[in-house]
């Protein structure tokens, strides 16, 4: 279920490296392919948020991937508005991904195909309230009213 | 390859003006896992996506080889403000 779109990827590795040269399997180890790369394109839209994570929300495998799944259901993201991806399932989109967003470590968090950043960076925008008005522009979870607002901080923080 | 925490503490200080940094070895000595909290005018005006792309970008090599690692990163402004809320 969570991973339906980069399923074929030991076909791609395979088509993608011919046998011949070393050279060139080496620049297909060092560069993502186009097809790796458009696969991954595909993936960060999915949904409008998209998390590459250690093992599931349910079952995290990485306390980095867990607060970053905690945050997420905090802030009241729907299910059906968030895809997860386990890298741990998929070694070439655990590098792909690395490669693809530039950043070295997962877990990694798109908004509306947009790279947001990965843990440190997601619980610093929680915590500062940047996230709740980022999901919420981006129309992932519904504006709050400020009176309700008040009202639901309250509620919350008692 | 273990990476050591001078070698960290070097690469920062010959890449950026620092204002504050602090290093930690949050993997009981095995160097795998490290936390730092830099302060540096360097990140003025930038966002914080930036400032951990400079970050990561500098320390590609040594990243590669931990298992985990954390960052936050603070201009002396905000450095300031964090520290006199505590």
């Amino acid at each position: 279920m969570f991973r339906p779109v980069l399923r074929s990827s030991s076909n791609l590795l395979r088509t993608a490296t011919p046998s011949t040269a070393l050279g060139s399997r080496l620049a297909a180890y060092r560069c993502l392919s186009q097809e790796a790369r458009s696969k991954i394109e595909r993936a960060v839209k999915e949904k409008p948020v998209v998390m590459f994570m250690k093992g599931t929300p349910a079952e995290p495998q990485c306390g980095f991937s867990r607060a970053a799944a905690q945050i997420l259901d905090l802030q009241g993201v729907e299910p059906e508005k968030l895809q997860t991806y386990n890298v741990l399932a998929d070694p070439e989109l655990r590098d792909g991904i690395k490669e693809f967003s530039e950043w070295p470590t997962i877990p990694q968090i798109y908004v509306n195909g947009t790279f947001v950043g990965g843990c440190d960076i997601l619980i610093g925008m929680h915590q500062s309230g940047e996230l709740e008005t980022l999901l919420e522009n981006n129309g992932v979870i519904p504006k709050v009213e400020p009176s309700e607002d008040t009202a639901k901080s309250t509620a919350a923080s008692s | 390859m273990p990476v050591d925490m001078v070698a960290l503490e070097k690469a920062i200080k010959r890449a950026f003006e620092v204002t504050h940094l602090h290093i930690e070895d949050q993997s009981s000595g095995c160097g795998d896992n490290y936390a730092i909290i830099l302060v540096s005018e360097a990140f003025e005006g930038k966002s914080t996506l930036a400032r951990h792309r400079m970050i990561n970008e500098l320390l590609k090599d040594q990243i590669a080889q931990m298992h985990a690692f954390s960052q936050k990163t603070y201009t002396p402004k905000q450095w300031e403000e964090l520290q006199a809320k505590k």
